[in-house]
């Protein structure tokens, strides 16, 4: 029997609307109110006096290079890195190689999770064959092979009648679609933001329509079919302020925020430092504060990561051929609480419901609160500690992280998973064998 | 020389990072090297012994043939490697290109290549100068130092003169360069051609925008005009040849349109008949022949300021450990 008992933390859990200094208990893996006595003896001890209790953090969207491409990251490299960061779920994306567009993929990615990752790994399948946006994924058969969602992550279809009918056919499936939004024909060679930067540097430009439009698409594809149509990494003003609108009419959308549009400008790119090349790009000042405000008010109701782990002989070169993506995870906390805590643009229990509560409801996935009877994930966390990002030491296999070197408020200290700690706050407590 | 040399970075990548007294000290080699042309004994011993690499990983010929010519003339060892003729660059990245290259004991290289930034790239990972001769739409900076050379021969002071750049601002690295250079001299800059290739964000650079090709042209000093290439834009950019040349092409009775003393500028190769009428481009108002004699001088200029300087530098972080 493995009991824990997480003594004098500030207890934040937002599904329960529980925020106050006091205990949390964990028996074989579950939450639960009390302990018996004799538990109390037995009980490993964890004292959190001046540290935030929350449930552990879920990411619906990182990319773990499993299979295909494991010298970027792999499923055990990638579930330290989450525990590292707080996270006790996460959700891969099926752009591997080969893609997740079959069960055989999936189930192979479910099998390697089993023996090699440290936190709760849910996969997602694709929406088209080869995610070559021509015909559709087997997506019935996807579902039975357990994915929690289907996305063509990295791509996006473009063509409206094949989304169409992609949208409809999950939505009978009880699916959800997550979509990249990204037309393809406004992006033609381009490595950053359109905009005054891009101009300087003399990259081809993204433009923020690129997006702008594929979110109008899929708002008028949710709302005449009712599916529900989850719009990942919204980078831009417009993005959001169509989504804030969709919504209050009713439609079933939902958004996600990445940490690093929410912190940096396109300006960042100005060194040619490919560690600030992502998909979609950094925006302007502009953007970035409706990726904030969004986050604040709903309309960008999660936030995940987009994890993307390349290696550095990957990013070591021209800035327009290096590829796309930065990792996240292990800074993902840090960098939240600067941007939404420390400014005080938004209480903590808020901030912790877009990380933990409304990330779990959008998959349905048995996470995200500390329940009774729940599974015992917890992040313990001293949201002012600070410490300086240094790549080298982080879980990940990559470090092509845009905050090298930047000192950050904000650290985790404890994360149990299924009420097993798995991380220190120095080092990754591995399992007995 | 009165002149004080200012020259701070080992490396000429970009017009945007130098001074005004840095683009002066440029144009006053450049002048006293130009003196040199009209000896009968051509050539300088100023950087015998040294070895130039040019590395062309995108062809031109104008540019590679002035550095050329103007690194034998100060008696340095040149040797060309491009894209087309070389096993070196095919495939290989552009950090082992570099490193082959340093290992070949090259003393100073210049580089042409597609990707912005590229230059940049290859100076951080070298101790040796590095001399950016274009890198995609970046900047083309040794462009720009010879557009404004030929300006200062022709009109002296640029200081409030009027500068018209007309055509493809977006795609070119020529505009960019130039425009750092003609703001930092004080000059006026007035952006003209197509709205789809010069995008308004060019005004954060200090420019006016003009659509209408009357309205830029009136009471310019100098018009320098951009090669198109319509090969790669015809079909998103602008609808046609015929409909550029419509708006936007150079003639006679434009050309009136510029203040009486004006000079019309190409950086080259020039679309006869595309962006300038062929007559036009011969008048005694057109300069471009004389840019590319000032190509010579100027590539001199950078080529000794960037081998001098970067011998201090050395020498500069070797004092401390006497
Ligand atoms: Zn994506």
């Amino acid at each position: 029997m493995s009991i824990l008992w997480i003594q004098n933390g500030r207890v934040i859990d937002p599904a329960n609307n529980r925020d106050a200094v006091g205990d949390i208990y964990a028996v074989d893996g579950k939450i639960v109110d009390h302990l018996t006595p004799d538990q109390q003896q037995q009980a490993q001890v964890i004292n959190a006096a001046g540290l935030v209790v929350c449930p552990g953090l879920v990411d619906v969207h990182v990319h773990l290079r499993e299979p295909g491409q494991t010298h970027k990251e792999d499923i055990r490299s990638g579930s330290r890195a989450a525990a590292a960061g707080g996270f006790t779920t996460i959700v891969c994306m099926p752009n591997t190689s080969p893609v997740a567009d079959n069960s055989g993929t999936i189930e192979r990615i479910r099998n390697s999770a089993k023996v090699n990752s440290i936190v709760h790994l849910y996969p997602t399948g694709t929406l088209t064959v080869g995610m070559n946006g021509e015909a559709l994924a087997p997506i019935g058969s996807l579902k039975q092979a357990k994915v929690v969602a289907v996305t063509d992550d990295g791509k996006c279809v473009q063509n409206n009648e094949l989304m169409r009918r992609a949208v409809e056919y999950s939505h009978m499936l009880g699916l959800v679609v997550m979509d990249h939004c990204q037309d393809a024909t406004l992006t033609k060679g381009a490595s950053m933001n359109e905009g005054e930067w891009s101009m300087r540097l003399g990259l081809t430009g993204w433009p923020a329509a690129a997006e702008d439009i594929i979110i109008a698409r899929n708002i008028v594809l949710s709302e005449t079919t009712g599916a529900h149509i989850h719009m990942q990494h919204v980078s831009t003003k417009g993005g959001v302020e169509l989504i804030r609108e969709a919504k209050k009419r009713g439609v079933r959308v939902s958004g996600e925020a990445m940490p690093h549009h929410a912190y940096f400008t396109d300006e960042a790119c100005k060194d040619y430092n490919t560690n600030f090349k992502m998909n979609p790009p950094l925006r302007t000042a502009e953007d970035r504060e409706a990726v904030i405000e969004g986050v604040i008010d709903g309309a960008l109701e999660i936030i995940a990561t987009d994890h993307a782990p390349h290696t550095d002989y990957e990013k070591d070169c021209e800035f327009d051929k290096a590829p796309f993506g930065v990792i996240g995870m292990e800074t993902a906390l840090a960098t939240c609480l600067e941007v939404w805590l420390h400014s005080n643009r938004l209480d903590l229990p808020t901030l912790l419901q877009r990380l933990t509560e409304q990330p779990a409801k959008l998959l349905g996935l048995p996470a995200g609160t500390l329940s009774t009877g729940a599974v015992a994930d917890i992040c313990i966390f001293d949201p002012n500690e600070r410490w300086t990002v240094d790549p080298m030491k982080f879980q990940s296999k990559s470090i092509n992280c845009p905050w090298n070197g930047l000192t950050l408020r904000g650290r985790v200290k404890h994360t149990i998973c299924a009420g097993r700690p798995i991380w220190d706050g120095e080092r990754i407590l591995e399992a007995d064998a | 020389m009165s002149t004080p040399t200012t020259w701070r970075y080992k490396d000429l990548t970009s017009i945007e990072r130098l001074t005004r007294e840095e683009i002066e000290t440029v144009h006053h080699y450049a002048a006293q090297f130009k003196k040199s042309l009209d000896r009968s004994q051509k050539k300088l011993p100023t950087l015998r012994g040294k070895t130039v690499i040019n590395l062309f990983i995108e062809p031109s010929t104008r540019t590679r043939v002035a550095f050329e010519i103007a690194a034998k003339r100060l008696s340095a060892d040149v040797t060309t490697i491009e894209e087309a003729a070389s096993s070196l660059v095919k495939g290989e990245s552009l950090r082992d290109t570099a490193e082959v290259i340093q290992a070949l004991n090259a003393d100073l290289i210049v580089i042409r290549h597609r990707s912005a930034g590229s230059a940049d790239y290859l100076g951080k990972l070298l101790d040796i100068p590095v001399i950016n001769a274009g890198d995609g739409a970046h900047e083309h900076p040794t462009q720009a130092l010879l557009d404004t050379f030929t300006m200062k021969e022709r009109l002296g002071s640029l200081e409030g003169r009027k500068v018209v750049i007309l055509g493809d601002i977006l795609f070119s690295r020529v505009a960019r360069s130039n425009i750092w250079a003609l703001k930092k001299l004080g000059a006026h800059v007035t952006l003209c051609g197509p709205a789809t290739l010069v995008p308004e964000g060019f005004r954060s650079m200090g420019c006016e925008i003009n659509y209408n090709l009357r309205a830029a042209l009136a009471d310019a000093d100098v018009v320098m005009l951009l090669r198109i290439q319509h090969e790669r834009q015809a079909s998103t950019h602008f609808p046609s040849v015929g409909e550029y040349k419509a708006l936007y092409s150079l003639n006679e009775e434009r050309a009136s349109w510029l203040k009486p003393n004006a000079i019309i500028m190409h950086p080259g190769p020039v679309n006869r008949g595309v962006e300038i009428d062929s007559a036009l481009a011969d008048s005694p108002q057109s300069v471009i022949l004389e840019q590319v004699t000032n190509g010579i001088v100027t590539r001199m200029a950078t080529l000794f300021l960037c081998l001098t300087k970067a011998n201090e530098l050395r020498n500069a972080q070797a004092a401390p450990q006497q």
